[in-house]
C-alpha cells in the first residue's frame, strides 16, 4: 500500500462540503415538511373515503415506493419538461421528487397512527358534543401526532441521507461537493473519508436529537 | 413509441443485469448477515460490539456514497476491483447491515428457554441453532426479508452512476439515442414496479401464512 494519505487539498475545499451538508440539511427539512403535508392529507382522506379514492391514494403509495428514487428524480428533472412546457431548476425539482417519495412514505405512518388512535379516546370526544372537525383537530391529530413521531424522526434520517442521490442531477449538496473534490483533487480516499464522517456524524446527532425530543412527547401507555 | 420497441432487446439485457446484480446481493448478504447477525445476539462481548458498529455504521452511510466508496476507494488501496463487482460489494454491504437487523429482530424473539432446553438434552451449539433456533426464527425473518430484497433492486439502479449498463444505464443510453425520455423512464418504472411489487405481495403473502403464530 503505497497510498499517503494528505488532507491539505480537502480542507482547502472543505467550504465545498460544508455549504453541501448545509444543503442537504434543507432538502432534507424541506421535503419532509412538504412531505408531511401530502402525507397528512391523503392519510385524513384515506381513513374517511369510498374504494375509488382509498385505490388512488395506494397506487401513489406503492408505485412511490416500488421505484427507484434515482429514476423518479431523472423523471421529474428530465421527463416532465420533455412533455410539458415549463421549466425548473435542479434543486426545486429535487425538492419536487423527495417529497412526494417522502409523502408516500408518510401516508401510512399517518394512516396507521390514525388508525391506532383508541376507540375512547373519539367516543369520548362524541360525548362532550364534539363535531367531526372537532375531533380529529383536537382528540385524533394529537394523540396521531405522538404515535407517529419515532416514525417521523426514522423517515427524516432516510430522507436525509437520501439527498445524496440529488447529486446525479448536479444539486451541490454533500455527495456533489465530495465528488467535485474526487475528481479536482484526486485526494480520492481522504475526500470520502471526510464526507463518510460528515453524513454519520450528522444523521447520528440529528438522531440523538429526535430521540431526546420523542421522550419529552412520548405517547403515554 | 417506435423507438421504444426498437430498444427492447437492448433493455432486456439491461434488465437481466439489473436481475443479476441484486440476485448476488440477496444471495451474499444473506449469508453474510445472518453469520453476523447470529454473532450479534450469541457472540462475545467484542463481536456484538464489532458487528454493532459495523451495523450502524453502513446504515448511517448513504447507500450511493457507499458505492462511490467502494469503486473510487479500492485502487488507491491497491485492490483492482471493476465497476460492476464495486457495485455488487457496495450493496452487498449494505443489504448485510439491514438483514443483521432482520436476523437479530428474529433470533431474540425466540424465548431463552429454547435454547436452554437444546442445552440441556445435549445438543452443540450449531444443532441447536439449526434445529431449535432458525426453524422458529425464520417465522419472523422471511416476511421483512421478502421486502427488503425490493431495496437491493431498487439500490441496483444506482451502479448506473459507475457505468455498468443496467436497466437504469440501458434507459438514459436509449434516451441518449432517441430523446424520448417519458416513454422510456415510463417503461422503467413499469418494470422496476413490477419486480418490487410482486416482492412486497409475497412478502405480505408469507406474513399472512405465519400470522396464527402467536406467542
Amino acid at each position: 500500500m503505497n497510498y499517503h494519505l494528505n488532507f491539505n487539498l480537502i480542507w482547502r475545499h472543505f467550504d465545498k462540503l460544508w455549504q453541501g451538508l448545509i444543503l442537504s440539511l434543507e432538502l432534507a427539512v424541506l421535503s419532509i415538511l412538504i412531505g408531511a403535508i401530502i402525507g397528512l392529507v391523503l392519510a385524513i382522506w384515506y381513513v374517511s373515503a369510498g374504494r375509488v379514492v382509498r385505490g388512488v391514494i395506494s397506487a401513489y403509495v406503492e408505485f412511490i415506493r416500488n421505484v427507484p428514487l434515482i429514476l423518479l428524480v431523472y423523471i421529474v428533472f428530465y421527463g416532465i419538461p420533455t412533455v410539458v412546457d415549463f421549466a425548473y431548476s435542479a434543486t426545486v425539482s429535487f425538492v419536487g421528487t423527495l417529497s412526494l417519495y417522502a409523502g408516500a412514505y408518510l401516508v401510512e405512518v399517518f394512516r396507521s397512527g390514525l388508525e391506532a388512535v383508541p376507540r375512547g379516546q373519539i367516543d369520548a370526544g362524541k360525548a362532550i358534543g364534539l363535531t367531526p372537525l372537532q375531533r380529529l383537530l383536537h382528540v385524533r391529530l394529537p394523540t396521531m401526532a405522538r404515535i407517529t413521531l419515532p416514525a417521523l424522526s426514522n423517515t427524516f434520517i432516510s430522507l436525509f441521507k437520501d439527498t445524496s442521490v440529488a447529486s446525479v442531477i448536479s444539486v451541490p449538496e454533500l455527495t456533489y461537493g465530495a465528488q467535485w473534490i474526487n475528481f479536482n483533487t484526486f485526494r480520492i480516499v481522504e475526500v470520502y473519508i471526510v464526507t463518510t464522517v460528515m453524513y454519520l456524524v450528522t444523521g447520528y446527532g440529528i438522531l440523538f436529537g429526535l430521540r431526546l425530543m420523542e421522550r419529552r412527547f412520548r405517547a403515554e401507555r | 413509441m417506435a423507438a421504444v420497441l426498437y430498444a427492447l432487446p437492448f433493455l432486456l439485457q439491461g434488465l437481466l443485469i439489473t436481475l443479476w446484480v441484486s440476485a448476488l446481493v440477496v444471495v451474499f448478504s444473506l449469508v453474510i448477515g445472518v453469520i453476523l447477525g447470529v454473532g450479534l445476539v450469541y457472540g462475545p462481548r467484542p463481536v456484538q460490539w464489532l458487528v454493532r458498529l459495523f451495523s450502524d455504521c453502513i446504515r448511517g452511510i448513504p447507500i450511493l456514497v457507499l458505492i462511490f466508496v467502494v469503486y473510487y476507494g479500492s485502487p488507491p488501496l491497491g485492490i483492482a476491483i471493476d465497476s460492476f463487482w464495486a457495485g455488487v460489494v457496495a450493496l452487498t454491504l449494505f443489504k448485510a447491515a439491514q438483514v443483521i437487523e432482520y436476523a437479530r429482530g428474529a433470533i431474540s424473539s425466540i424465548p431463552k428457554g429454547q435454547m436452554e432446553a437444546g442445552k440441556a438434552i445435549g445438543l452443540t451449539f450449531l444443532q441447536r441453532l439449526q434445529s431449535v433456533i432458525f426453524p422458529q426464527a425464520i417465522r419472523r425473518f422471511l416476511p421483512p426479508w421478502i421486502n427488503g430484497v425490493t431495496d437491493a433492486v431498487k439500490g441496483s439502479a444506482l451502479i448506473s452512476l459507475l457505468g455498468v449498463v443496467d436497466l437504469m444505464q440501458s434507459i438514459n443510453e436509449v434516451i441518449g439515442r432517441t430523446y424520448e425520455a417519458m416513454p422510456l423512464y415510463l417503461l422503467g418504472a413499469v418494470i422496476y414496479f413490477v419486480i418490487n411489487y410482486s416482492l412486497s405481495l409475497t412478502s405480505r403473502y408469507v406474513e399472512r401464512r405465519y400470522a396464527y403464530i402467536r406467542d
